[in-house]
């Protein structure tokens, strides 16, 4: 059975493509729209950009590394009524 | 006393006549009654409306303005689509008690005075206990019993600081309140448990996604919305309440990112969602204040949109975990619109709900020249959208095919999604009737270049982000330890080490005294017995003698006492 457009590789790649164009057009856009004035990292250019991927890429890891200590199997509690 | 309809009692009221009602005349009761409680709460005359006393104290039952008309305008209209959402809910106990559930909040909102607060704070409590425990499996009882427990707990310590505050000023009324009496850091300790605060946070992810796919609905909108209310009302500008913010924000987002369960997910985003308001609170300008009512009403609107199309998917296919789920967009497309859309509006996509309350929070930080709190909250903007904003629709409708063909969820659940989703869509769009509502006048616009473009990067670069790394988000069958463990795990497991030791210490004593009394009666034996001290048989001649010594004796003292 051909698989859901939505699905096909094609799509994907077409999707990704798209994607950056937007990306690309979102951090372009500083140049057109009149952008007030920020001291320290708020005026560095495209601020909403790097500063987005970055704290999620941080939040991503902290995330992980908590997961190292405090991950459990997800019968966990129902294994201490048992006992 | 005038003849205005108080519509958080019209609610309970309805709750009670709905519990024997069946069919047609259950489902007419439980959409025309919201309705009609939508209907009052735009009426409500500004000022008291019900005054009273109480054991001596005057007291404001029922009493209106801007802030309150707000918050119970938003839970009547919830009280509504929960119901239209609910309507094919089989249990008997469910919509009632959610009905006694939101008419409490409003009560919570329309009290002048601490008392009545307290009163409807504690409906509330064993409303939303009900809605969990009627779920009927288990767990849900299990959850709905350590919820009460840890609602019961902060409603002692609420009570305490209304007692305390009462004792010391003779006033029962609710106004701002300072943080200079052990009463008054009680009465915020006893909001913030309900705000899904530190350190007790861990109830509101254990107990919510517990409750059927229709009561999770209603559970997101009251109780961390009231405790909103009430620290809006009672402790705007209290700094203390940003750093709780703060860590609100990102302990929603770190738990949201390792969990598994769609409903927790979703649980954890509102702990991060109140976290944004509280935030507000703290910084406590009129600009922010508005911004945290603003961003409770809206957050109402989405989270219940975001849940409702979670609990489409579990009353599909009865499955409620990311591993198990994916794909769901080819049969589900609705659900999956509709979903989205409350993600979106979650992340304050500009257009959306979120982008037009959430905004005026950061605008404030950033007016009070709060830049640490302001990039902080721009880090956590972009973290919503990772944690709610994809991570949810991508898990459940994208990500791989489960196989899982269910359909579209029925036409009432359709159309409880269908209306919420226009809400989102609409005040987004056209946000001034929202700010109409607000406690203060605005002056603030969302839609400027700069707003959108910022907003935009920073979205879908965290977009880029969940997609660059998402080899690392792979979704496991694991929870995550939180605060919970400490009454689930630590407490038990304290409870009975306690136990043994005392049970040890307590043989130990019982037979350490039962080794006494032995002795002392083997030593009484021996001493009566018949060779005994006292006990062995004497002859007469004996006893002469010593009744003749007494008498001596007698004699001897009788002279040596004479002068």
């Amino acid at each position: 059975m051909e698989p859901h457009w939505l699905v096909r590789p094609r799509t994907i790649r077409l999707l990704w493509a798209a994607f950056a164009a937007v990306l690309a057009a979102t951090v372009a856009a500083e140049f057109f729209v009149p952008m007030p004035a920020h001291e320290g990292l708020a005026g560095t250019f495209a601020f909403g950009a790097w500063f987005g991927f970055a704290a999620c890429a941080a939040l991503i890891l902290v995330a992980k590394a908590l997961g190292v200590f405090l991950k459990r199997p997800d019968d966990y509690y129902d294994e201490a009524r048992d006992d | 006393m005038t003849e205005v309809l108080h519509p958080g009692l019209l609610l309970v009221a309805a709750g009670l006549a709905l519990a024997p009602l069946k069919g047609t005349a259950r489902a007419a009761v439980a959409l025309v009654v919201p309705a009609a409680a939508v209907a009052l709460v735009l009426a409500l005359p500004d000022g008291v409306v019900w005054r009273g006393t109480f054991l001596g104290y005057p007291v404001t039952p029922f009493a209106v303005d801007r802030l309150s008309r707000m918050f119970a305008l938003v839970f009547a209209v919830m009280a509504f689509g929960g119901a239209l959402f609910a309507l094919r809910q089989e249990s008997r106990v469910e919509l009632p008690a959610a009905f006694v559930y939101a008419g409490s909040a409003i009560g919570v909102t329309l009290a002048g005075d601490l008392v009545t607060v307290f009163a409807f704070w504690e409906l509330m409590a064993v409303g939303s206990t009900l809605v969990i425990w009627s779920a009927g499996t288990a767990a849900a009882y299990r959850a709905s019993m350590r919820y009460a427990m840890v609602h019961l707990a902060g409603g002692v310590v609420l009570m305490a600081g209304v007692v305390g505050h009462v004792a010391m000023t003779g006033s029962t009324a609710f106004e701002r309140l300072a943080l200079d009496s052990p009463a008054h850091w009680c009465i915020l300790a006893g909001f913030l448990v309900n705000a899904g605060a530190p350190p007790l946070s861990a109830w509101l992810p254990d107990a919510y996604p517990e409750a059927s796919w229709s009561g999770t609905v209603f559970l997101s909108a009251f109780t961390t919305k009231t405790a909103v209310y009430v620290l809006l009302r009672g402790f705007p500008g209290t700094e203390l309440l940003i750093f709780v913010g703060l860590f609100m924000v990102f302990y929603g987002i770190v738990y949201a990112l390792l969990e598994n369960d769609m409903r927790r997910i979703l649980a954890y985003s509102i702990v991060n969602q109140v976290g944004f308001m509280v935030v507000g609170i703290g910084i406590g300008s009129q600009m922010s204040l508005n911004g945290a009512a603003a961003h409770a009403f809206t957050h109402i609107l989405y989270k219940a949109l975001l849940l409702m199309s979670a609990g489409a998917v579990l009353y599909e296919t009865g499955r409620r975990k990311c591993t198990d789920l994916g794909g769901l967009f080819r049969t589900m497309p609705l659900t999956m619109v509709c979903g989205t859309i409350g993600a979106l509006s979650i992340s304050s996509f500009p257009l959306t709900s979120g982008f037009v309350s959430k905004s005026m929070i950061s605008q404030a930080a950033a007016d009070g020249h709060l830049t640490a709190v302001w990039l902080l909250l721009a880090a956590a903007s972009a973290g919503v959208f990772l944690h709610a904003g994809i991570k949810f629709p991508w898990f459940v409708f994208f990500q791989k095919d489960s196989g899982l063909r269910p359909p579209d969820p029925p036409w009432s659940q359709r159309l409880a999604m269908l209306l919420f989703a226009a809400l989102c869509i609409g005040l987004g769009v056209f946000y001034q009737p929202l700010y109409r509502l607000l406690p203060y006048p605005v002056d603030y616009v969302p839609y400027t270049g700069y707003h959108v473009v910022e907003m935009l990067q920073l979205l879908l670069f965290s977009g880029l982000a969940f997609f660059a790394l998402l080899p690392l988000l792979k979704r496991t069958l694991t929870i995550t330890l939180d605060t919970d463990w400490f009454w689930r795990r630590l407490g038990p497991a304290a409870a009975v080490v306690l136990a043994r030791a005392i049970s040890r210490a307590d043989r130990g004593a019982r037979g350490a005294t039962l080794g006494a009394l032995r002795a002392g009666v083997r030593a009484t034996g021996r001493l009566m017995s018949e060779r005994g001290g006292l006990g062995r048989t004497t002859s007469t001649a004996t006893m002469v003698l010593w009744v003749a010594v007494l008498l001596t004796a007698y004699l001897v003292f009788y002279y040596v006492r004479q002068p």
